[in-house]
């Protein structure tokens, strides 16, 4: 019935004319909108086509006519069918005088064409005439087109002609040349490199929608290099004051909030300005704090300007007020009933956390609530906050649950996504080697064909290579472990490939190393991994290659190899494979097993998977093969650059490097004398010889280059540390990275540290106390919860598993020193009031603070000795001297910002002249020089 | 930047398409199917925002509200506000509204080419335009009016050339 009732209506205005279509137009809408398959649906476009292309190019058809037929098309385009033949036809229309029909040209060509399609050479004569044109809705869809369509190379065709239009007497005109000059240089951004300074002129049109619309490209520039912008940052500032004081026309009003939409770049363009640069960022305070004040909650635009405060708190140099301001807004937003505000709290959260690691944990059970929240969305946010505020007294309860959620999805680019961040986070703050192994193995299991190749290869070389300390019996112990849960796992169904070839690896390199597993188990299993995968040859490469280790460790060791029924079957079956790698691996691993003990042991030396391998590059032990070949006849080897003739080429090429490749192969394992008994020797014999990294010990050809160099060596050994990338020193020590989640701290902050210190042991103590107090209240929430909440932001139980060796603690008190040190700062400058609240803050979670000692022996220390002890203006200067300085250097530094900004921004109001404000040449001038001028009158008289 | 509005309706038709970006023909299609398929696995009451990272490639995110039978979609990158974004789409349909006097689904397929211009009005070149739907609203009036004027002119003496030409 609703149907009905607008087709009628529909009709009534298709009688009018405008923009209403023919009843054929309506019937095939109405046709495709009750198509009941997307088959019918195809069956009635197609005829729709067919009847256009007849349509189309039938003679003399009248224009309203063939404005539909456009129209017709475009829409059939939308619906995914090829309207390529009625392209031409749109080029046409364009060059129409009509603005009716212009415009329908324009529109259809710019839904039609991309700006490398052909036609667009036919068109660009038309915009270039049409820029110029007296009717400025003309010159607009020519601005509209020449946005979608020009490219790199017809963009100086229409450059002059669109900088003319920048001084346009009609708003919406400059409005759009300012963008299509934006999308200029968003395409070719040397192509009006020179013309950066019309964008700064633009800043002081006097229509604030022009000055508006300035803001996008400054923003794309500033983001590429803040460095020369930083003198606009008072201009920003004042126009910011001046839009947020509604200066501005009311028609710029967007339900009740003065220009939302221009607050919201020019406050993006702050935090840019303002990142890492106090100076600038002091001019901001007061504005910033103001639009904090003025924001209207309640409506969703409102939070929407509200949430760019907070990314601009963020990310400018920070401000204990503004981060204060910022802090309350997103506990408001975390609070919120609604989606989307929560999902901005997280975001913001995770933006604010850098700056004050502390306010995570004021909110940690509304976080815990996104977490578990059924919205995808606010779901993956969350563990995008998570996974910023890891460390090592959390990380087992974040890995644990991303790795939950991994499972559960099916969108495999986010598992990816997921997956890895999983595998970083193990890696970084893995707690111990059994908890790292286990969560590898999950998430090998469960997304092993999505992850990086890189990480499998990362986990063999950390269960080769171990910690880098000098702990070989914690080395093995990682091994034996690895061992003992590949082996649980590797009899499961459906194991990715990837996984597969880890398990391989580790098992032929450290299958039997602890003597825990005989041979023949080990070999057995591997046979079977084998088998399972008859379709992968990697990871049966993978896995013959382990076999041929644990034969020849067990050679090594003296022991009587019996080969199982089933691995020989193997073997005899790979050495008839299509795969070369496969044969020769095949071969390879018969012909090891019929040696020696001493030879195997130089072939292949147990756990010798991270030693370097030396390569002998000018191959110079083949000297006497060779010169003994060219004694008996043979030519000399002419390098490749000095031949001539084609055929000569081929010939050689093939022959002879490749006869001294086989002989290099054949004679490393023929040898019953290892090559390099003595390191010493050799190198002293060879001074060409170099030491070249091994190849990553996963890479399916490393049991060569280890056969080739079984001596051992410490200092390669060490060397090879250096290729970890960080990865060991951050593992399994939780002493640094507990310093590492505040790299951006500041070095203010980092100074008052020092300071502070002495205060520090009173302070966890009264901290500690406090929590204890803090945590009663919330008896309704369920135990599981807190629980939760508890491990993810340091909750006492955790702790007392960690270890507490000496360095540990004092890096714990530094930085809860520096935690702390934001208290007393603030609490000298605010009443208070606000000193108990932040005392009364849960701990910063930096710290962990439920060290067990601690809290026993002193729990009797009043916490308002300490409140008192901050107030006192002697002991605060004692014991926080730094802090109070900073503090009382800061106070009139904002009152003079106080005193300043209203001054300037007047002076500067002028600039976004209003309306009413006439003399508007003036002031088109130099919004620039004036605020400029001002500012630097200003300091100086300060 | 913008890269793309999408109206769809909640059987998967696409109703309005316009891409800011150069996307191919079939790419636009693939697209909107797999918007679709975002937008209808996700329940009422959730947020209306989807990371589509894995649609539209890195840095991207979407914004889609649910009027009657009608998706609108914004698709934009980290240089967006999301909530703006929002606010955005609803200054849209607000134009459309008063365009159209309680805009429904129908309204966007019959006139095509006056949601074009209204779009134009709103966005261009992947950049917001203007926000205030009564300023849209004087624009397009203004277009159309001026759009028939010379379409009155114009016709009579074009025909009339077009007769003697022959």
């Amino acid at each position: 019935m609703e149907q009905l009732k607008t087709i009628g209506r529909e009709l009534a205005m298709g009688s009018q004319g405008g923009f209403g279509q023919s009843k054929e137009f309506l019937d095939l809408v109405k046709s495709i909108g009750e198509a009941r398959s997307k088959a019918e649906e195809d069956r009635i476009v197609l005829h729709e086509i067919e009847t256009l292309k007849r349509r189309i190019s039938e003679p003399d058809i009248p224009k309203r006519k063939m404005k539909e037929y456009i129209i017709r098309l475009v829409y059939i385009e939308m619906l995914g069918h090829d309207a390529s033949f009625g392209y031409i036809h749109a080029v046409k229309m364009t060059h129409d005088d009509t603005l009716l029909l212009k415009r329908t040209g324009y529109l259809a060509v710019t839904l039609f064409l991309n700006d490398d399609h052909d036609l667009i050479i036919l068109i660009v004569n038309t915009i270039q005439k049409d820029l110029r044109s007296d009717n400025y809705l003309v010159v607009c869809a020519a601005l509209n087109a020449v946005c979608r369509l020009i490219n790199e190379e017809t963009i100086p065709a229409m450059l002059p002609q669109v900088v003319d239009l920048l001084a346009h007497s009609k708003e919406a005109v400059r409005k759009k040349a300012i963008m299509a000059l934006h999308r200029f240089y968003q395409k070719s951004p040397s192509s009006v490199s020179h013309l950066v300074s019309n964008f700064r002129k633009r800043l002081c049109d006097n229509d604030p929608g022009v000055m508006g619309a300035t803001l996008c490209p400054l923003f794309d520039l500033i983001t590429i290099e803040v460095h020369s912008y930083k003198d606009l940052v008072v201009s920003f500032v004042s126009i910011l004051k001046q839009v947020a004081e509604r200066r501005l026309p009311k028609s710029y009003d967007y339900h009740q909030m003065p220009a939302p939409f221009i607050q919201i770049r020019l406050l993006k363009i702050l935090a840019l300005l303002g990142s890492g640069d106090k100076q600038a960022s002091e001019n901001m305070y007061t504005v910033v704090g103001d639009i904090f004040r003025k924001c209207d909650s309640s409506s969703n635009i409102g939070n929407a300007v509200l949430y760019e405060c907070v990314c601009c708190v963020s990310s400018i140099y920070p401000n204990p007020k503004l981060l204060e301001a910022a802090a309350d807004v997103i506990s408001r937003f975390l609070k919120s009933d609604s989606h989307n505000l929560k999902y901005m709290g997280i975001d913001s959260l995770g933006r604010l956390i850098k700056m004050s690691p502390e306010i995570a944990e004021q909110h940690q059970l509304a976080v815990i609530d996104c977490l578990e929240d059924p919205d995808d969305t606010l779901k993956r946010k969350t563990f995008e906050l998570l996974y910023k505020m890891t460390k090592s007294s959390n990380v087992e309860v974040i890995v644990d649950r991303m790795i939950d959620y991994m499972i559960s999805i099916n969108d495999n680019h986010y598992k990816t996504d997921i997956a890895s961040r999983c595998v970083e986070l193990a890696e970084q703050f893995a707690p111990s080697n059994h908890w790292f192994i286990l969560t590898m193995n999950k998430v090998f299991e469960h997304a092993g064909d999505l992850v990086n190749v890189k990480v499998a290869h990362n986990l063999m070389r950390l269960i080769a290579e171990g910690f880098g300390e000098d702990d070989d019996a914690a080395d093995s112990q990682l091994r034996s472990s690895a061992v003992e849960s590949y082996l649980h796992i590797i009899g499961e169904p459906k194991l990715p490939s990837v996984f597969l070839q880890v398990i391989c690896w580790v098992l032929g390199e450290y299958g039997t190393a602890d003597g825990k597993y005989s041979a023949s188990y080990i070999t057995g299993k591997l046979c079977d991994v084998a088998e399972a995968c008859s379709n992968d040859e990697t990871v049966k490469a993978y896995a013959v290659t382990a076999l041929m280790k644990i034969y020849a460790f067990e050679i090594a060791a003296g022991r009587k190899v019996d080969m199982l029924h089933e691995c020989q079957s193997l073997v005899e079956e790979l050495s008839a494979s299509h795969s070369t790698d496969l044969q020769q691996r095949a071969y390879e691993l018969q012909a090891v097993i019929c040696l020696d003990a001493h030879a195997v042991e130089n072939i292949i030396p147990s756990d010798a998977s991270c030693e370097d391998v030396e390569i002998d590059k000018n191959l110079s032990f083949l000297n006497s093969y060779v010169q003994q070949s060219m004694e008996n006849g043979a030519q000399p080897y002419i390098p490749e650059t000095q031949r001539s003739g084609m055929l000569d080429t081929n010939f050689r090429s093939q022959d002879q490097p490749e006869a001294s490749l086989h002989g290099l192969r054949f004679e490393a394992y023929e040898l019953p004398k290892p090559p390099v008994p003595s390191r010493i020797h050799t190198a002293s014999l060879e001074p060409s010889t170099e030491l070249v990294p091994a190849s990553e010990p996963a890479y399916p050809k490393d049991t060569h280059q280890v056969a080739t160099v079984p001596s051992v060596s410490d200092a390669g050994s060490s060397e090879l540390k250096l290729r970890l990338d960080g990865v060991q020193r951050k593992w399994g020590r939780p002493a640094y990275s507990s310093s590492a989640p505040s790299p951006s701290s500041s070095t203010s902050q980092n100074t008052v540290n020092g300071v502070t210190q002495i205060d520090a042991a009173g302070s966890v103590i009264s901290k500690a106390h406090k929590t204890n107090d803090s945590r009663k209240p919330r008896v309704e929430i369920s135990p599981e919860k807190q629980k939760l909440a508890a491990s993810l932001f340091g909750g006492s139980s955790q702790t007392e598993k960690r270890s507490t060796s000496a360095s540990h603690k004092v890096t714990k008190a530094v930085s809860h020193a520096a935690g702390k040190s934001q208290a007393p700062k603030s609490a000298v400058v605010s009443n208070q009031v606000t000193v108990e609240k932040t005392i009364h803050q849960p701990p910063p979670d930096l710290l962990d603070l439920g060290e067990p000692a601690v809290p026993s022996t002193t729990p009797s220390v009043d916490p308002f000795k300490q409140l008192e002890g901050l107030l006192d203006p002697t002991q605060v200067s004692s014991t926080a001297n730094h802090g109070a300085v900073g503090a009382a250097t800061e106070s009139p530094d904002i009152i003079a910002l106080y005193g300043k900004t209203p001054a300037s921004g007047h002076s500067s109001s002028a600039a976004i002249s209003l309306p009413t404000n006439g003399d508007g040449v003036n002031f088109t001038a130099g919004l620039l020089d004036a605020t400029l001028s001002t500012a630097h009158a200003e300091q100086l008289s300060v | 930047m913008i890269r793309a509005v999408m109206v769809m309706n909640t059987q998967g038709k696409p109703r309005l398409a316009k891409f800011y970006d150069s996307v191919p023909v079939d790419k636009q299609q693939e697209l909107i199917r797999s918007v679709f398929g975002v937008l209808c696995s996700r329940a009422e009451n959730v947020s209306n925002f989807v990371e589509a990272d894995s649609i539209f490639g890195p840095d991207s995110r979407l914004v889609y509200k649910h009027y009657a039978t009608l998706y609108f979609v914004l698709v934009f990158d980290s240089s967006e506000n999301e909530l703006a974004m929002l606010d955005l789409i609803q200054v849209l349909v607000e134009t459309l509204d008063k365009c159209f006097k309680n805009v429904c689904e129908l309204d966007l397929v019959f006139n095509y080419s006056k949601i074009h211009t209204i779009l134009d009005e709103i966005f261009f070149g992947g950049q917001v335009l203007e926000t205030s739907s009564t300023e849209v609203m004087k624009a397009v009036e203004e277009i159309s009016k001026l759009e028939s004027a010379s379409n009155s002119i114009n016709l009579v003496p074009k025909s009339v050339s077009g007769w003697r030409g022959r």
